[in-house]
């Protein structure tokens, strides 16, 4: 660290003491590097549908270019309703229980924030997505951070919650399927947990923004089942399966109460989504079977190819039923996940992510996200087999 | 449309291990199916797909729209068929609309094109008449885009 210590010490202690995501240092050496191979991309490899992108330059012509509602545009938020009902099976009114975000990041921020009193606890599964921990400490809120298993396909059962709850447990976070393990949870896993949360007065915040991309599987939202919606915060957004990282759109849906709790935030700090974001989302609504179907068939593929690769090379690895990573384990090799990574990044020039940027359970794994072509995941396979019959 | 079929008609270079991989089928069944769709005809060959633009090659390619008469036996058939055994027609297609055949048909020169139509395709029996269209630029062939610059603007780790 370069700069004054009296600065540093200005810093909001909550803020000081939390490291920066251990991806963003992985990615300042890789991006020292050339011609490397990255598993480590955790975006589609996919172009945004070219309808979308070329909406977006209509939407710019006709001067889609000014602040919107601060729940988003209504038309935008009535067609987000219909694809909410079909696909994940719940009921929303567009005019108060829909909030258009900068993303799920955003959207996941303003969930915790709007919910959380300094010192409630918040359950969440590891390994996971990089910001929960942080989002939650933020928000002032205490982590519990419940270990999910390779030998159970990385699911998460009533029992890992029981151990952890306590009666100052507020909210359970949920992220199926899964980054980084490519966990999907069946409706029977969820019912259970869902059963949990009612018993526990829980509100649950689920992330679902993976819940197109599933292979084997069909998606189950935990909001469809009995007496989840009034307790339940629904979130998702266009940059996976629509391959619109960049546009930075998500939403929440939720009881009406907590999603005009979560827009006095965004209000506030965020105003409003960006309008010619919102209208592209507005177009990929229009016709998402035809432009997802494509891309979870090539997904499937390459789950496919990569999960072959690695029981030829005896890599054990739970089969990922969703998203797009898969999650071997590298404990055999006898060195930290972190060690393996950079090994296998400075021989062989190819990146994936060390485990442990997930949570230390994540210890002992390293995140291979297949987002990229066919072409680049047969020659990291072929490295990858090069390097491990070295070790 | 079977998925083999959609794998092999991105990438027919895939190897047949690798096709199984990606199926989660065992190799013998890839190679069995694939043997049967080329007895068949179904499969009827692999082709590179080429940027000829950047070739400087001695060739112009036409696109003819001709008007015909239905023959009594054989309907377009016989006349379409007659018409493909050319070398020089690449492809055609039966149309519907203000005219029956689409040729695409291919010469080292125009003159030598317009030749082909006047001296071969015109006169045969059933041909009524023929509108020809130069191609100037490919933009786009067999759904590949000829002048897109391959560019990841992706970081190259990201959460
Ligand atoms: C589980 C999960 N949640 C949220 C996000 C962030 O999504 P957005 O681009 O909508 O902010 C990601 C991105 O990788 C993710 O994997």
């Amino acid at each position: 660290m370069n700069g004054s210590p009296s600065l540093r010490n200005r810093i909001n202690a909550t803020v000081r003491d939390i490291p920066r995501s251990g991806i963003r240092d992985f990615f300042d050496i890789v991006s020292t590097m050339k011609d490397v191979i990255s598993l480590g991309i955790g975006e589609p490899d996919f172009d945004t549908p070219w309808h979308v992108r070329e909406s977006t330059v209509f939407a710019l012509e006709r001067g889609a270019t000014h602040y919107t509602s601060n729940f988003g545009y209504l038309e935008l938020r009535k067609a987000l309703v219909k694809y909410v009902r079909k696909n994940f099976g719940a009921e929303y009114n567009p005019e108060n229980e829909v909030l258009i975000t900068v993303g799920v990041s955003e959207a996941l921020d303003l969930a915790l924030r709007a919910l959380l009193t300094p010192g409630d606890e918040v359950l969440y599964h590891e390994p996971c997505y990089v910001s929960y921990r942080a989002t939650i400490l933020f928000a002032h809120g205490v982590p519990l951070a419940v270990e999910t298993k390779a030998e159970n396909g990385f699911r998460l059962t009533r029992q890992m919650l029981e151990a952890q709850c306590t009666p100052k447990t507020k909210v359970l976070m949920l992220n199926f399927p899964n980054n980084p393990t490519g966990a999907v949870m069946s409706r029977a896993d969820l019912e259970d947990i869902a059963a949990f949360a009612r018993e526990r007065d829980l509100i649950v915040i689920t992330d679902e923004i993976y819940g197109e991309l599933t292979y084997d599987a069909a998606h189950t939202s935990i909001v469809s089942l009995p007496g989840m919606r009034e307790r339940t915060i629904f979130l998702h957004g266009f940059s996976k399966a629509w391959a619109m990282t960049g546009y930075r759109l998500g939403y929440a849906c939720g009881p009406a109460e907590l999603v005009e709790a979560m827009m006095k935030i965004h209000q506030y700090t965020m105003l409003c989504a960006s309008s010619m974001g919102q209208k592209a989302a507005i177009e990929a609504l229009a016709r998402p079977e035809t432009d997802i179907g494509e891309m979870v068939d090539e997904y499937r593929r390459r789950r496919n190819y990569i999960v072959a690769a690695f029981a030829e090379m005896g890599l054990e690895c739970h089969r990922p039923l969703g998203a797009f990573y898969a999650f071997p384990s590298v404990k055999k090799f006898g060195m930290p996940a972190k060690d393996f990574a950079m090994r296998f990044l400075h021989e062989e020039k190819v990146a994936v992510v060390p485990g442990t940027a997930f949570g230390d359970c994540g210890e002992g794994f390293v995140r291979c996200a297949y987002a990229t072509s066919m072409d680049n995941i047969k020659e990291a396979m072929v490295r990858l087999r090069r390097f491990i019959a070295q070790k | 449309m079977d998925e083999l079929l959609k794998i092999l008609q991105t990438n027919a270079l895939l190897s047949r291990e690798d096709i199984a991989r990606m199926l989660d089928l065992p190799a013998a069944e890839v190679n069995a199916r694939i043997a049967d769709y080329e007895k068949r005809g179904v499969i009827r060959g692999y082709q590179a797909i080429l940027n000829e633009d950047q070739l400087d090659l001695d060739k112009v390619t036409a696109v003819i729209e001709v008007k015909v008469t239905p023959q009594r036996e054989g309907g377009f058939d016989t006349i379409a068929e007659r018409v493909s055994r050319f070398p020089e027609v690449r492809s055609a297609y039966l149309m519907s609309g203000a005219y029956d055949l689409l040729l695409f048909v291919e010469g080292r020169t125009l003159r030598e094109v317009a030749q082909f139509v006047s001296e071969r395709l015109s006169p045969l029996d059933g041909v009524l008449s023929t509108s020809t269209h130069f191609m100037l630029k490919t933009y786009k062939r067999f759904g590949v885009l000829m002048h897109q610059e391959t560019s990841d603007e992706r970081l190259t780790v990201t959460p």
